[in-house]
């Protein structure tokens, strides 16, 4: 048999073994026999299953090769991107209308899924396009649509969600940065910080401060902006060296007297707050994707080693002690899949999914720390090694329970959505 | 000219996959197991798909012959790019015992039928390995074949062809309509972007049997058996040149 791609091998990551996988094993069945409806599915339709094969051979191709080198330079994988934007692997959100193709969470999290699988870090650069997209996706007017989405279409542009400061990330409603309205524009001063694609994006979502009143309720204080990257006055800060996914650019920007036209306000002024909230109900599910996408491939690297590894006279997988650390790592896999599958299909289907998204979210985000502190330990010292894959998804994995919303916010959300329905 | 081409793709266990014999050595498992588009078969699809861009061909017809599933494997060419496919259903024992022999006579069937100019093998599949299928095609319809083609151009009514042999290179200009297959170094096939997977879904796909084109699909051949290459002996390692000569000499092998 001709070996084919011999990236593929020095990989080190075999297909074989995803075969038990939940959303693999869908994908092998027939998709020629129809079951009769039991009303509940975990089978992919065939596209589904087409995209995820796209993804997952971009993933092990184009981007498992180059994960390592990008990981030691910190340098920001465009190449790679380029690429993804020209298969039509990211900015799925974007609606048909504005030249997107208008996939379902579902599907983007499926592909999500296999990119994170790749490299979290620059999986993370293209999931900050969707974050920075969504309020413009669920709030903007058609000329902001047309004007904002549709340049992400036709180039492969980033964007950036700027919401979160040196002084307030979790408080949203702390946050700092001034807008104030100056006849048809409004002039922005403040300071952001830990910005995805921040030194990157050619557009960002800004959320600032309209109503000074402290007594305003936060439903009614902020404002929520797009603002293009090259305004006068935006300064961006130098790229943050981080413990892991550090290939993607993170930064502070400063705000100097930024001056924004009000065509650029999202809705109205004041209602930033909740167009900044609503849009996590949308990201959330793929990040708990990309989380699981790193807790698989943490989980695949353990086994291919686990049995190659000898000691005591047999494979390592053979001793209890890890065979019994694997089952729980396949455990917690297969649980943070369904969990964000369920979590997208909720939104899919037009219901407010923000219980669901929370719980996947905090879990996956826990699990994928735990699953790839596990592979590390599978591993042994060889683990510990910059040689070896693993330290990386280590390293790569703590973000998962801080961004997007930290792991204890999630549970707040979580006991306040779950108390909300025990009351009815 | 009627300016189309028929590519057939082979749905084989994928590369990537570590094969293992059934237990009861009539076989390789199959159930549950990763399958792909036959390696070959992708680069003779970009080729066809590279033909029609240049506009030197009008229409790329994807023919695959086997089970359902086999629609899954049409439907990676037409993402790729082809414009309509045809499904030739084979399935249980006859599946079992398709070959080159009976592909052979499908495909020149179905060439007669669709009035093809040119069929686009891959030299051979990665689960038989036969790289006779192209070759008894063209046999079948009497028409030239260009084999283990690493460079394929059109010239008018003719195909200039540069071949990987044995020696090297071998440069010849056929006649069409013809059948060519194609080797490694051919092209590198594209990845089927997502929209374009989105679009394959309106692409039309055909299916027929293989009685429908007066094809006798009996075999020939019957499998005795199957089992596993002999499991590698370790090596030894030795110190010098002199033990390793001495070694051989002891093995018979100098």
């Amino acid at each position: 048999m001709l070996i084919f791609h011999t990236q593929m091998l020095r990989a080190g990551v075999r297909c074989g073994i995803r075969l038990q996988s939940s959303a693999t094993a869908s994908a092998i069945a027939s998709s020629s026999s129809p079951a009769p409806s039991l009303g509940f599915s975990f089978e992919l339709n065939d596209q589904q299953k087409e995209f995820q094969q796209l993804a997952r051979k971009f993933a092990r191709e184009e981007i498992i090769p180059v994960a390592p080198t990008y990981d030691k330079s910190g340098e920001y994988p465009f190449p790679i991107i380029k690429k993804a934007w020209e298969l039509g692997l990211i900015n799925g959100h974007i609606p048909q209308e504005y030249g997107g193709m208008g996939l379902s969470s579902f599907d983007t999290c499926l592909i999500t899924e296999e990119l994170a699988y790749g490299c979290t870090g620059v999986q993370t650069a293209i999931e900050a396009n969707s974050l920075g997209q969504m309020p413009v996706i669920i709030a903007g007017s058609d000329a902001q649509k047309k004007k904002y989405l549709g340049r992400m279409t036709e180039e492969p542009l980033m964007c950036a969600y700027c919401v979160t400061e040196p002084g307030a990330g979790s408080d949203v409603a702390g946050i700092k940065t001034r807008a104030v309205k100056m006849g048809d524009e409004y002039v922005v001063n403040g300071q952001k910080m830990w910005i995805t694609n921040g030194g990157k994006a050619n557009w960002y979502f800004l959320l600032a401060r309209t109503n000074p009143d402290p007594k305003c309720p936060a439903s009614k204080a902020f404002t929520g902006f797009i603002v293009d990257a090259d305004s006068p006055g935006v300064q961006v800060g130098r790229k943050e060296m981080n413990m892991g996914q550090r290939c993607s650019d993170t930064r502070g920007i400063t705000f100097e007297d930024v001056r924004i036209p009000k065509e650029n306000v999202l809705i109205a002024e004041g209602a930033g707050f909740k167009i900044a909230m609503g849009a996590f109900d949308n990201t959330r599910p793929p990040v708990a994707a990309g989380a699981t996408g790193l807790a698989q491939r943490a989980l695949d690297e353990a086994t291919n080693y686990a049995m190659e590894r000898k000691t005591f006279g047999k494979v390592i997988a053979e001793h209890q002690a890890v065979s019994f650390l694997l089952a729980e790592m396949a455990m917690k896999v297969e649980l943070a899949r369904l969990a964000y599958q369920r979590a997208a299909w909720e939104v899919d289907q037009g219901r407010k999914n923000t219980y669901y998204a929370s719980i996947a979210k905090a879990f996956a985000g826990d699990i994928a720390n735990q699953v790839a502190s596990d592979a590390v330990q599978i591993f042994g010292g060889n683990g510990f090694n910059s040689e070896y894959p693993v330290e990386k998804l280590m390293r790569d994995a703590k973000i998962y329970q801080i961004y997007e919303g930290t792991a204890q916010i999630q549970r707040l959300i979580i006991a306040r959505e779950h108390l909300g329905r025990s009351k009815k | 000219m009627s300016g189309r081409v028929l590519v057939g793709v082979k749905r084989v266990i994928d590369y990537a996959v570590k094969i293992r014999v059934k237990p009861d050595n009539t076989g390789v498992v199959t159930d549950g197991v990763k399958h792909s588009m036959n390696p070959f078969c992708e680069i003779a699809v970009e080729e066809a798909v590279k033909l029609k861009e240049k506009k030197l061909i009008k229409e790329v017809v994807a023919v695959s012959c086997g089970p359902q599933q086999s629609q899954e494997t049409i439907r990676t060419a037409l993402a790729m790019g082809a414009d309509r496919g045809i499904h030739v259903e084979v399935s249980g024992k006859d599946y079992e015992n398709l070959g080159p022999l009976q592909v052979s006579k499908i495909l020149a069937a179905l060439a007669k039928k669709e009035d093809a100019q040119l069929i686009l093998l891959g030299k051979q599949a990665i689960d038989d390995d036969c790289n006779q299928t192209g070759q008894m095609t063209a046999a079948l319809l009497d028409w030239p074949q260009g084999t283990f083609a690493s460079e394929v151009s059109l010239e008018g009514d003719k195909i200039n062809l540069v071949r990987e042999i044995d020696g090297g290179l071998e440069h010849i200009k056929i006649n069409t309509p013809a059948v060519v297959t194609a080797d490694l170094r051919l092209n590198t096939p594209r990845y089927a972007t997502l929209p374009n997977i989105m679009k394959a879904k309106k692409k039309k796909i055909a299916t027929m049997k293989p009685a429908d084109l007066g094809v006798d699909l009996t075999s020939r051949l019957e499998v005795l058996k199957v089992e596993e290459p002999p499991q590698r002996q370790a090596g030894m390692k030795v110190e010098t040149v002199e033990d390793l000569v001495g070694k051989l000499k002891e093995a018979g092998r100098i």
